[in-house]
């Protein structure tokens, strides 16, 4: 019984899962006030570089800002994120 | 020296002043020297839902302009030992006490007193820097609802830039059968989102209502749920590992959490 709970609840259209999808979303903005043309800057000058080594899927790359605590004391600290899918390397560095 | 706590969420009507009257409560039944103030100046209401507000002579404007003493403000909460209350003015506004007169209030309080905790007013303006502005700890109170958690993040990111970091998050008014449909967020899921440590979570309970209409803290009465998840936050508090109620958080994370205890 309990399981069917869990997994009726983990399913993502459960309303629970909608509003934390839209929270985090509203979030991202809500915690930096950092335009989306900043995040598009990084973004291009990450592809930019990191093209020279691999290739990555530029449609999938994703640059947000989070935050995150710290190890050594567990402070919350900002956190720029990227997420990048690599295609493939390149055959220079193999 | 005491310590002082500012009971704060940024969204009104998310619960601030009946955590601060029932872990204040629970404080005082616990053996502790506590003192409740009220900095929602012109709205206050910790006096009624204490059942405080026949009593009321002066008010902390009062004290800080010096039309009387400490002492003459403060109202003993007679069914418990030490437990006092220092209630805000009704008809003055936000502006009437500054953050440097809060400090020297606290100050002065810490003193005195065990404990200090501080019902914030709703907002960010100048109210909720006043009654932050005295306080060592922070505890953030939030609903499972989207708006309420948003604004709960918006505050701790507040306390942090104002060196209150590490504040406790109050999950409040949760429906666990709600939560059970995937109909709710559960405690785990605003853990993850907020990232902060979580001090306790308090069912959604009748009780709660039912003790404001009498003007008794629920932490008074043996059949509340929720009173009895006020005590164990109070406890949690006094630093005693207290195990979360068995509805308040699944397995995983109770697992998780008592890893996060052991880890200190």
């Amino acid at each position: 019984m309990i399981d069917l709970f869990r997994s009726s609840a983990k399913h993502s259209t459960s309303s629970k899962n909608v509003a934390k999808e839209r929270l985090k979303l509203v979030l991202v903005h809500d915690r930096v006030n950092v335009s989306s043309t900043f995040l598009e800057m990084i973004k291009g000058d990450l592809i930019k570089v990191i093209s020279d080594y691999m290739e990555i899927d530029e449609d999938n790359l994703e640059v947000k800002m989070t935050k995150t605590k710290r190890d050594e004391d567990d402070t919350l600290v900002p956190a720029l994120v990227a997420n990048i899918p690599i295609k493939r390397m390149k055959g220079a560095i193999r | 020296m005491g310590e002082v706590i500012v009971i704060t969420s940024g969204k009104g009507g998310v619960g601030k002043t009946t955590a601060t009257a029932n872990i204040g409560t629970a404080l005082a039944f616990n053996g502790k020297k506590v003192v409740l103030v009220d900095a929602d100046i012109g709205l206050r209401n910790l006096d009624v839902v204490m059942g405080l507000e026949n009593r009321i002579v002066y008010d902390v404007v009062d004290v800080v302009e010096g039309v009387c003493r400490l002492r003459q403000a403060l109202i003993k909460d007679k069914r418990y030992p030490d437990l006092f209350l220092l209630p805000a003015a009704q008809t003055k506004d936000k502006n009437a006490v500054s953050p440097a007169q809060m400090q020297e209030l606290c100050e002065r309080l810490k003193q005195e007193f065990d404990f200090v905790l501080i019902d914030c007013p709703a907002g960010i303006e100048q109210g909720f820097k006043n009654a932050i502005a005295g306080a060592d700890k922070a505890i953030v109170v939030t609903t499972p609802e989207i708006s309420a958690v948003r604004d709960a993040d918006r505050i701790i990111g507040l306390l942090e830039a104002s060196d209150l970091g590490s504040p406790k998050l109050v999950v409040n008014r949760v429906r666990i059968d709600m939560v059970k449909k995937g109909d709710m967020m559960n405690t785990e899921d605003m853990i993850d989102i907020l990232a902060i440590d979580l001090l306790g979570v308090v069912p959604d309970d009748e009780s709660i209502v039912i003790s404001t209409n009498r003007g008794e803290p629920a932490v008074g009465d043996n059949r509340s749920l929720a009173g009895k998840a006020f005590n164990n936050i109070a406890l949690r508090i006094l630093g005693h590992e207290v195990p979360f109620l068995e509805l308040e958080v699944d397995e995983g994370f109770l697992t998780k959490l008592l890893k996060l205890i052991s880890k200190r």
